[in-house]
């Protein structure tokens, strides 16, 4: 491999590497809620829109104003999304799945479909159909190798994106082994009543885990609105079905396995695109999925299934 | 008769009665994108049909009769194009103005011809609208095989040498308009280094312009539309990569330089004539800029549309689909955006495409051509 195509590749390396670690923070919210309720929040999608939403709302109201510190800026305009969309996430499973939790498993899913169209109708109702341009916010980068005419680039913005996810992913794992607020969520997951019987709110448990999930789709959405620069009322549709094959992908109900899961489809995109075509990258994405699931049907981390008494 | 069935009966009636329309009203309606990512087309067509309908009404209507514009959403979707055919069918509509994609015209004019409706889209430019054998099916813009033509000469005359990507999105129009450039560049002896295309919704095209950047492309073309256009220049120019950009009659509004930003300067895109500057237009556009609308890109076809068929119905003294598609076929009219007449397929005989320029957030013809 010549010093052009070793760049060429970095370069497809830190592309993927930014667009996968966003589909992973929208897939941590599907395998969260699966692992505890097996349930597959289908409103997800539209979750991480709002919270696309909220920051380009808040962005323009604090540039109106006058504050002219990115990182400042950064940090209000995160919190305020991660306010809104969780808001958002605990009326949705307050709404649409708490008044089901004993119904038969396919009432949910349709309430979950349902509340997906809702919330899409609604921000397209409110907002408007059309595109939502941002001016960018984060700009330039770093020139990580230059040679042969080719130079591997790092914008800050994708830099911000890998290392957000990262502490992000380190903050959750601790909170789930090591918080009594994960404790609840692990035995919820193993086991509802007897959680319950033990003398855990399951139903708070629930609430919090469909919060934490909004919280961190609303990450995803700050950094897509940052990164790309325009968003539109249907942006959850396509980023949500990646997420969630993502979570498929690395074994849902594990949450190492949705990261891992969101990497890969980044990664296999660009990649694909690359060197074979951007046209097929989608079927290339779906075609592992299927030999994994074909080889691992409880996915890449996912444990087996081990049928209750 | 029991009691159940005969309220059925009255309710059927009843039902039958709200659709029809007033006798005395002819109903056209605008089929077209209102919702949706290309809303802001849909609104330049809706505005430019409500007027042109408005004008004549202010003359004394049609063959006597007053014209009742119905709007219409097809939300760029193929399947509820279909089902807005056919709720204009049912309300009695005689003609029908749009759409915009060339995804949603195609199976919608199958339902406009066999209901009788003659249909006249200002912007859908795929070759095939026009190659199904609808006789009553005719466009006031130009084809993607005309576009096309146009596109690569420009090319071929000012970027001789330049390492060419053809890029697309995989729709309908977009593909076939990637296609008919890249045809008509390769019979004028240039092959493109790329061929490559993008998903409609895709926000990331890095790894797409990495691709590009490795290959040492440096004039782009793209088929498609706005939204994903503007993302393609912004990460192009992220990415650092200096290329020519060029595309065609889906790029030509505002939203393509609010997405893209600066990065957009000297964008190139091929539109037909402007003819918001002609005589003929100017007191059509005089009336839309003082009712605080700039009348871009489709507003004026989709007028001209509206002129096309009520000339032809006034001529032919009917609003019979046939009658009125034959007399449109036989001869010219005159309208905001110059004289027009149709060829036996339905399509313009004389186009006028040109190549634009992207500055400052407008989009201007290049002198000269």
């Amino acid at each position: 491999m010549d010093a052009s195509a070793l760049g060429t590749f970095l370069q497809y390396l830190i592309n993927g590497l930014a667009l996968g670690a966003i589909y992973g923070l929208i897939a941590i919210g599907y395998t969260m809620v699966y692992g505890i309720i097996r349930m597959i929040n289908f409103a997800h999608g539209e979750i991480y829109m709002i919270g696309a939403f909220v920051a380009v709302t808040t962005f323009s109201i604090l540039a109106a104003a006058g504050v002219t510190s990115v990182p400042l800026a950064l940090l209000l305009v995160l919190v305020m999304a991660i306010a809104f969309t969780a808001a958002y996430g605990w009326t949705v499973e307050r709404v649409a799945y708490r008044p089901l939790r004993g119904a038969p498993k396919l009432a949910p899913l349709i309430s979950a479909i349902g509340m997906s169209i809702l919330l899409q109708n609604y921000v397209m109702q409110t907002q408007g159909a059309r595109p939502k341009p941002l001016a960018p916010v984060m700009n330039g980068g770093v020139t990580l190798w230059q040679g042969d005419g080719f130079a591997v680039n790092v914008s800050y913005i994708q830099l911000f994106i890998i290392l957000l996810t990262v502490a992000l992913m380190v903050g959750f794992t601790q909170l789930i082994n090591r918080t009594a607020l994960g404790r609840a969520q692990r035995a919820c997951e193993q086991d509802r009543t007897m959680a319950g019987l033990l003398g855990i709110n399951v139903d708070r448990t629930i609430s919090l885990t469909f919060v934490m999930g909004a919280a961190l789709a609303a990450v995803a959405g700050v950094l897509v609105t940052m990164y790309y620069g325009v968003i539109d009322f249907y942006i959850g549709f396509l980023a949500g079905m990646k997420a969630f094959t993502a979570a498929v992908l690395g074994g849902i109900g594990s949450l190492p396995g949705a990261m891992l899961g969101g990497l890969l489809i980044g990664l296999i995109e660009a990649f694909f695109t690359g060197y074979v075509s951007g046209a097929y990258k989608d079927v290339a994405s779906f075609s592992v999925l299927i030999l994994v699931l074909v080889f691992r049907p409880t996915g890449l981390m996912g444990r087996p299934d081990i049928e209750k008494v | 008769m029991n009691l159940k069935k005969s309220f059925a009966a009255a309710l059927a009636a009843a039902t039958m009665l709200t659709a029809m329309p007033a006798f005395a009203d002819t109903i056209v309606g605008l089929v077209a994108p209102l919702t949706g990512p290309n809303a802001v087309f849909g609104e330049q067509m809706r505005r430019g049909a409500e007027m042109a309908v408005a004008d004549i009404n202010a003359k004394g209507g049609l063959l006597g009769e007053k014209l009742v514009l119905v709007n219409m959403d097809d939300a760029s979707n193929p399947s509820q194009g279909v089902a807005i055919a056919n709720k204009l069918a049912t309300q009695g509509g005689v003609a029908a103005f749009g759409n915009f994609n060339s995804a949603v015209s195609i199976p919608s004019s199958k339902v406009f011809a066999d209901e009788g409706i003659v249909m006249i889209s200002p912007a859908s430019t795929n070759p095939q609208l026009t190659e199904q054998g609808l006789t009553t099916v005719f466009r006031t813009c130009g084809r993607d095989d005309q576009q096309g033509d146009v596109a690569a000469a420009w090319l071929l005359k000012n970027h001789k040498d330049g390492k060419i990507a053809v890029i697309h999105d995989q729709t309908t129009y977009g593909r076939g308009l990637a296609e008919a450039t890249r045809a008509a560049l390769n019979k004028g002896g240039k092959k493109e280094v790329m061929f490559d295309a993008v998903n409609v919704g895709d926000r990331d095209m890095s790894a797409l312009v990495t691709k590009m950047k490795d290959a040492g492309v440096n004039v782009v073309y793209f088929g498609g539309l706005h939204t994903e256009a503007g993302l393609l220049v912004r990460q192009m120019a992220d990415a650092g990569l200096k290329a020519v950009f060029m595309s065609g009659d889906g790029v030509v509004n505002q939203e393509f330089w609010n997405i893209a930003g600066t990065s957009a300067e000297g964008a190139l895109v091929t539109f037909g004539n402007e003819y918001r500057d002609k005589p003929e237009a100017a007191d059509v556009v005089k009336r839309f800029r003082s009712a605080g609308f700039e009348p871009e890109a489709y507003t004026l076809y989709t007028y001209a549309a509206v002129q096309v068929w009520a000339g032809a119905a006034t001529k032919a003294k009917t609003v019979d689909a046939d009658k009125v598609a034959a007399s449109i076929r036989d001869g010219v009219y005159t309208t905001v955006i110059g004289p027009l007449s149709f060829d036996a397929k339905g399509d313009r005989k004389v186009t006028d495409y040109i190549v634009y320029r992207w500055s400052n957030g407008k989009y201007t013809p290049i002198p000269g051509q």
